[in-house]
């Protein structure tokens, strides 16, 4: 069909016909973006969903059920704040229930940073606004935002979110029934796997000075006030340290650019090519 | 609290968050505190969460087969090893040194 396309437009004058040619080399070349938008989801989504197979068996090893750790990964649908609230529930029980809630929210105001930067990309219509938001996580915004083009960063984000949306919900069911037949999974050494879990969101944002500080001082809190408070409240307090240290900006690159100041911030721009370059809302792809 | 409530309260509250994100104006990112404290919060939380998954026991803090397989996770990171290969690598440490302990 397309070959037709040239041949009609050969009875026009060379004007129109360059300016064909030039739309349909553009096209060409937009695709071409779109496949590399598309490669890159799918190897995040792939890498993803593999893990969510040991979210599910240490879920119900917290004591979730298999329904209720279904309609995590359903619902919540992010990681880190999945991975936190049955930590915190394995510890403390339902008792902990008010600090498991907090700190998966806590760790889930990320996303909603990150949706102020993938809200102008994903295109139009509350409805697919509202998936959108429902898929808004570390991946998805990791590779739209490392995608040149607004079109190719669209693509990016579609593919990565509903490729991991499904391959996380299929995975952690399917880790879940498996941990239901597990037994001891301090055995299979599940609990040092989800502590590597946490190892492997945090790693990547260690890059400045002042997340490191944080860092530290969060785990010799967290550590010195496990044995003194309640489960999931060593976590909470260890949050605060962020807070002050953020509010005051101590141990902070004062004569950098702050996060998100720069001009161009507009994802799929030259500035929201290059993850990293903005770490207040930069996501991480490495895992959630 | 029932776990069902928790489970259902904590997913609304981070679905909540998500959707936020697409109603605040982009002029927020602009303000360099809220994006600071917003990402060392999430710094925090996740340090404490290696503390407590690797250290805690309850109400109390021991020493056992998870340090090493953390302590075997940060060094593969830092040799970006693929995610997903880390963490299985992880689990292989602390059972192998519990199964032979």
């Amino acid at each position: 069909m397309s070959a037709q396309v040239p041949a009609d437009d050969s009875d026009s004058d060379a004007a129109d016909s360059d300016a064909a040619g030039d739309a349909a080399a553009q096209e060409l070349a937009a695709r071409a973006l779109d496949r590399v938008a598309t490669r890159e989801g799918i190897a995040v989504g792939v890498a993803t969903a593999a893990y969510g197979l040991s979210f599910g068996a240490l879920s119900v090893a917290s004591g979730l059920t298999l329904w209720q750790t279904a309609f995590l990964s359903l619902v919540m649908f992010s990681g880190g704040s999945q991975f936190a609230l049955i930590g915190v529930l394995a510890a403390g029980g339902v008792a902990a229930g008010p600090s498991a809630i907090a700190g998966a929210a806590l760790l889930g105001t990320r996303n909603g940073l990150y949706g102020i930067r993938t809200a102008p990309i994903v295109g139009r219509g509350w409805l697919r606004r509202f998936a959108a938001a429902w898929i808004t996580i570390d991946e998805s915004t990791a590779v739209a935002l490392a995608q040149p083009t607004a079109r190719s960063s669209r693509r990016g984000f579609w593919v990565t979110g509903l490729i991991v949306f499904a391959g996380w919900n299929l995975t952690t069911f399917v880790g879940g029934l498996i941990g239901n037949t597990l037994g001891d999974t301090r055995s299979y050494g599940l609990d040092a796997a989800a502590a590597a879990v946490f190892v492997g969101l945090l790693w990547p944002r260690l890059r400045r000075r002042q997340a490191l500080v944080v860092a530290v001082a969060a785990f010799v809190v967290a550590t010195a006030l496990t044995p003194v408070l309640a489960p999931g409240l060593p976590v909470l307090a260890a949050a605060l340290v962020a807070v002050v240290v953020g509010w005051f900006n101590w141990a902070g690159e004062r004569s950098v650019t702050e996060p998100g100041t720069e001009a161009g911030t507009e994802p799929g721009t030259e500035a929201g090519a290059e993850p990293g370059t903005e770490p207040g809302t930069s996501p991480r792809g490495s895992g959630r | 609290m029932t776990l069902w409530q928790i489970v259902i309260a904590a997913s609304i509250a981070c679905v909540l968050l998500k959707i936020a994100g697409y109603l605040v104006p982009a002029a927020v990112l602009r303000k360099p505190a809220p994006a600071r404290i917003s990402e060392l919060v999430t710094v925090a939380l996740l340090a404490a969460l290696i503390a407590v998954q690797t250290l805690g026991s309850g109400t109390g803090v021991t020493l056992d087969a998870r340090v090493p397989a953390v302590l075997v996770a940060v060094v593969l990171f830092a040799l970006r090893v693929p995610f997903i290969v880390v963490v299985i690598a992880a689990a292989l440490v602390a059972a192998g040194i519990r199964a032979l302990f």
